[in-house]
């Protein structure tokens, strides 16, 4: 698509400008073509076989995945959010899993060390993060701390120069691969003045002795992406490990959190409009009563409701972006896009399902797969309940 | 080396294709436009050659301003600069369309001219050949392997059957064919650095070639027959459906 110019209209100038530049655009058009010619062919069998592929993961890096928004200088890509966010929207409309390994990759493990991290550190990680020759992990969720980061138990202790980690964490993505290098962890590390637990948040290579981490197995969903169990047991790290100053964990989260929802908002419209993309077609070939199924008003309803949604997704998601990109606030967008965004491939995929009939049960069909790992999205970086939270608290309830 | 690359924006062979009213065009609303595929194993080769000899990819396009595309994308996997001549709404066949871009190549100084066999819009395998005609240089068609030493060429092409293997000095003009190699992707970064690539317009008025008139002109257009469903052969066991199959082939569709 050609990039208008502004129009000028009644003598005003339009401001509203829904064109993509020509740039994403071909972004679109070539991770599209990716996900189609890599990803497609091998989706169904690393799911059924629950495993994660690093061949696949380093092709990803190849063409450019990871560091998507951070600076060359580290040898990221330099690109404005929106664009990132469309290629893992193309990852995800193929397999969520592969695109949940962008997603984590880009936001939770690359974001805090490029946002937060000491130069040294962003020297010494980023590049190989951004070549995708490695993955890096974010250790926040514990078993006892989902919703309430309040149950955290994981914490640091400073003893000289050194910093002595104990505690564990859970469903931590891309922390357990044999291409991990390391994670960011959050520890409590000592007590605010208004009483309430003070958060540091450090880096912990991979091989560190006392720390291990083990791949979470048998999942429902996201079966081809890494997930994985952290412990911490007395593993002890430099003063230069903490990310940022001690006691910025809290904010970094938050931070880390934000940019993070828009990246599974992406994954949301991308599902959906693969499941959507697959019902279509499914619905226009697929006769009963001699017809194509598409031409049943309670099939067609389903597929314009979806396509409807769809629109309303991401209009939603890149207006979130745009804010992002422009520096404005965007923390109440990006919770109603992820909220959204899931709850939508939620009903797309539910569909698609439906209008696939006894063939959406079974695994040979895409819809199947996509049908699980929707399933997540309504779970994962903050639930749709703390989403709604969020958004009642931005709109003054 | 100098290598050119001549390059052509098609429909992407899943778009939908359906004729426009008069009957001799195709109706381009909605359609998505890709490089020739052919035309990718052109850029790529360009591109391995340039990597192991050094030199420069220029790509030439003779197209409308959405061709900028096809351009874009060349200059994103890695050529270095592009060249569009505009056709200002000129009609153009095969002939004609090689006579302004051997008009604009002999501009420069090309070692190398690489082109895909045809383009699988029109099928019209005619570009390549007819360039390198005009501009009086020999061209080795549909290769599969090539090898520059010496100032000269050494190119495995496909024959019905085979393979042929040929030399020739260059300046020289080859077509692709595939097997040639596996296009790389157009990686993120690459599209970034495209875009502060120059792309170099040109108008057909500006470039001193007179195309003439298009000596093809085309009088219909029609789909292909809408492909009948097949069959499935029965029988009791393995052996019985094999002779009901080799029946069917030899008497009814008569190809054994």
């Amino acid at each position: 698509m050609v990039r208008k110019s502004r129009l000028r209209c009644c003598g005003k100038e339009v401001v509203v400008d829904f064109d993509l530049t020509r740039e994403q655009e071909m972004i679109r058009k070539e991770v599209r073509k990716f996900a189609q010619s890599e990803i497609a062919p091998v989706a169904l069998e690393l799911d059924e076989a629950e495993e994660f592929s690093s061949d696949l993961t380093r092709k990803m890096g190849e063409i450019g995945l990871f560091g998507m928004f951070v600076a060359e200088t580290y040898e990221g890509q330099a690109m404005d959010y929106i664009s990132y966010i469309i290629a893992v929207e193309e990852i995800a409309r193929v397999d969520g899993s592969q695109a949940a390994t962008i997603a984590a990759g880009n936001s939770l493990g690359i974001g805090p060390l490029y946002y937060f991290g000491s130069e040294e550190q962003k020297q010494k990680y980023l590049p190989t993060l951004c070549n995708g020759q490695a993955l890096w992990g974010f250790g926040l969720t514990e078993p006892t701390a989902g919703s309430d980061a309040g149950g955290s138990k994981t914490t640091a202790v400073r003893d000289g120069n050194e910093w002595v980690i104990n505690g564990s964490k859970i469903f931590i993505t891309n922390a357990a691969s044999d291409m991990t290098l390391g994670v960011t962890v959050q520890a409590i590390t000592g007590t605010r003045s208004n009483g309430k637990p003070e958060y540091t948040c450090f880096i912990v290579e991979s091989g560190t002795r006392g720390f291990k981490a083990v791949p979470m197995k048998k999942k429902m969903m996201w079966r081809s992406s890494n997930t994985a169990e952290l412990y911490f047991d007395d593993v002890r790290v430099p003063a230069a490990n903490i990310l940022g100053q001690q006691g910025d964990g809290f904010h970094q989260m938050l931070k880390t959190l934000d940019g993070g929802r828009l990246s599974i908002a992406a994954m949301g419209l991308g599902g959906a409009q693969g499941a959507y993309d697959a019902a279509l077609k499914y619905a226009q070939k697929r006769e009963q009563f001699g017809q194509p199924i598409s031409k049943f008003q309670a099939v067609a309803f389903k597929l314009a409701d979806s396509a409807m949604e769809i629109e309303c997704g991401r209009n939603l998601l890149y207006k979130a972006c745009w804010l992002r990109d422009h520096k404005r606030p965007f923390e109440k967008e990006a919770a109603m896009a992820k909220l959204y965004c899931s709850e939508l491939m939620g009903r797309v995929a539910n569909h698609a399902v439906q209008i696939h009939g006894g063939y959406g049960l079974m695994k040979e069909y895409d819809v199947e797969r996509f049908y699980r790992d929707q399933k997540l999205l309504d779970i994962g970086e903050g639930t749709s309940e703390v989403q709604r939270i969020v958004i009642s608290r931005y709109i003054g309830c | 080396m100098e290598i050119a690359v001549l390059l052509k924006q098609v429909p992407a062979t899943e778009s939908l294709i359906e004729i426009a009213d008069g009957g001799t065009t195709i109706k381009t609303d909605g359609i998505n436009w890709v490089m020739n595929p052919y035309d990718e194993l052109a850029v790529e080769e360009a591109l391995q050659i340039r990597a192991a000899d050094g030199g420069t990819v220029t790509v030439f396009s003779l197209g409308p301003e959405k061709a900028v595309e096809a351009l874009r994308t060349a200059l994103a996997m890695g050529a270095d600069t592009a060249v569009r001549i505009d056709p200002q709404g000129k009609p153009m066949d095969g002939l004609s369309t090689a006579k302004v871009l051997a008009g604009e190549l002999k501009k420069g100084a090309f070692d190398l001219i690489i082109a895909g066999h045809r383009a699988v819009d029109d099928d019209n395998f005619q570009v390549g050949p007819a360039v390198a005609e005009l501009m009086g240089i020999p061209h080795i068609s549909m290769v599969i392997r090539q090898e520059v030493t010496d100032g000269r060429i050494r190119c495995t092409r496909t024959i019905d059957g085979g393979t042929l293997v040929l030399e020739t000095a260059l300046p020289a003009l080859i077509t692709t064919q595939r097997g040639l190699n596996e296009p790389r992707y157009a990686s993120l970064p690459g599209i970034m650095k495209a875009k502060k690539k120059p792309i170099d317009t040109r108008a057909l008025s500006e470039t001193g070639t007179d195309p003439g008139e298009p000596m093809v002109r085309t009088i219909a257009m029609r789909l292909p027959p809408q492909r009948k469903g097949g069959r499935i052969i029965e029988g009791d066991s393995a052996t019985a459906k094999a002779e009901a199959l080799v029946k069917a082939l030899r008497e009814e569709a008569k190809v054994i």
